[in-house]
């Protein structure tokens, strides 16, 4: 042996410095999709809470929307966007398997030569990604890592669906993470059981689609995905309030992936969060918008005024593998 | 020490009127969740979940498809537990 490795040491923590969004620009009620289901206004509203989703316009592709909620962050972040030197995009909707859709971001954003990859991890991504960022930032590995969830949904739906088609839209929320003198970011508390791989996710693989199937599109049993995401995910909620040495009584806000309002009522309930706990709840007018729903749910916290910079938030992200993971984090 | 079809009855119906506000004496053998109590797919997966921690037994949800009426869920509970 001739030498040692030498190591990165990080700081002790890491924080999210800003945050961007992007919605579709298409505001869809549901009078517009009820048709081809067989459905009312009502029974959305009643079964989901939706009353519109966000749909990206003609043109709009979902590297657009990652390429606007990125600016922002990174401008709200007061940083330089060559100062990203980490880029990682949560997408499950980028319609290519390769080239990631993180490489063509960073260039579009003068990032290059960012480090940058996907994550699939459909509804979790987001909170994947700042698990990522967070132990690439306090592990010296980067200083700014870009963490983006971006979907256009709407390019994997099929109109006659009942399952879950009617619930999606096309957005994309990015956060930019770096060191920080405090702790801005509690443990990860993050999993899979992909027994439950069958419930929810693409009808067809590329393979049959190449054999003849049609153009794959989204499918759930809703269920089954409901009764998983709205009792088995409090448990793993409060592992990650208590991973960061906190009691539900010092969360200011909760926001839970956007899959439905039902799933976030009981989940509010499951956990035992305080009536003074401002909930996310933007899926009544923006949908279930994967990857990219919980950075839009706290864009519109800020915006209705139920939060502040500095507040405690607990975020969790649960779906399609099935995969999820949860953190406490400080708002920026 | 398993329950009685009565009390595994009255147990249900306590998760069914907190979970839809129905009357109690509503929530009869006969009675059917859907046609009758109105309980929607996801309501029922929060009762099936409710009944499944307060009597110790396991509902899949393939099952749960074949539990039309209230009785049919009482069988279900009661032989499951014993």
């Amino acid at each position: 042996m001739t030498g040692t490795i030498s190591i990165t040491k990080g700081p002790e923590f890491s924080r999210i410095m800003g945050l961007g969004v992007a919605r579709g620009e298409n505001v869809v009620p549901n009078a517009d999709i009820i048709g081809p289901i067989d459905s009312s206004d009502e029974w959305i509203r009643k079964m989901t809470g939706i009353a519109t989703r966000v749909r990206a316009a003609e043109g709009t592709e979902m590297i657009d929307l990652a390429e606007r909620a990125s600016l922002e962050a990174i401008k709200n972040s007061g940083i330089e966007p060559s100062q990203i030197d980490t880029v990682i995009v949560s997408t499950i909707t980028f319609p290519h398997i390769t080239p990631g859709a993180a490489p063509v971001l960073a260039d579009r954003i003068g990032a290059t030569p960012a480090a940058a990859f996907d994550i699939s991890a459909a509804c979790a991504g987001y909170c994947y990604g700042v698990g990522q960022a967070d132990a690439l930032v306090r592990a010296g590995q980067s200083k700014y890592v870009l963490v983006v969830g971006a979907e256009k949904m709407s390019d994997y739906i099929d109109p006659t669906d009942r399952s879950i088609s009617f619930l999606l839209g096309d957005a994309a929320g990015a956060v930019v993470i770096g060191p920080s003198e405090t702790a801005g970011i509690g443990p990860t508390i993050w999993g899979s059981d992909g027994a439950g791989a069958g419930l929810v996710g693409q009808n067809h693989s590329w393979t049959e689609v190449r054999n003849g199937a049609s153009f794959p599109t989204l499918r759930q049993e809703g269920p089954s995905v409901f009764k998983w995401a709205a009792f088995d995910m409090a448990p793993i909620a409060l592992k990650a309030i208590a991973a960061a040495g906190l009691t539900p009584a010092d969360i200011d806000a909760f926001i839970p992936h956007q899959a439905n309002m039902r799933i976030i009522d009981q989940m509010v309930k499951q956990i035992g969060l305080p009536a003074s706990v401002a909930i996310g709840r933007d899926i009544v007018d923006s949908g279930n918008t994967s990857a990219a729903s919980i950075p839009l749910a706290a864009e519109r916290l800020y915006r209705d005024g139920a939060v502040k910079s500095g507040d405690i938030a607990l975020q969790i992200g649960f779906g399609a593998g099935l995969v999820y993971a949860a953190q406490v984090i400080v708002l920026p | 020490m398993a329950l009685s079809e009565q009390e595994v009855l009255a147990g249900l119906a306590e998760i069914v009127v907190e979970e839809t506000g129905v009357d109690a004496a509503d929530v009869q053998l006969d009675k059917s969740f859907t046609d009758d109590l109105d309980i929607d797919s996801l309501s029922m997966m929060t009762i099936v979940t409710l009944a499944e921690e307060k009597f110790d037994v396991r509902i899949p949800d393939e099952e749960v498809k074949n539990l039309v009426t209230v009785g049919d869920a009482v069988s279900y509970i009661t032989s499951a537990q014993a």
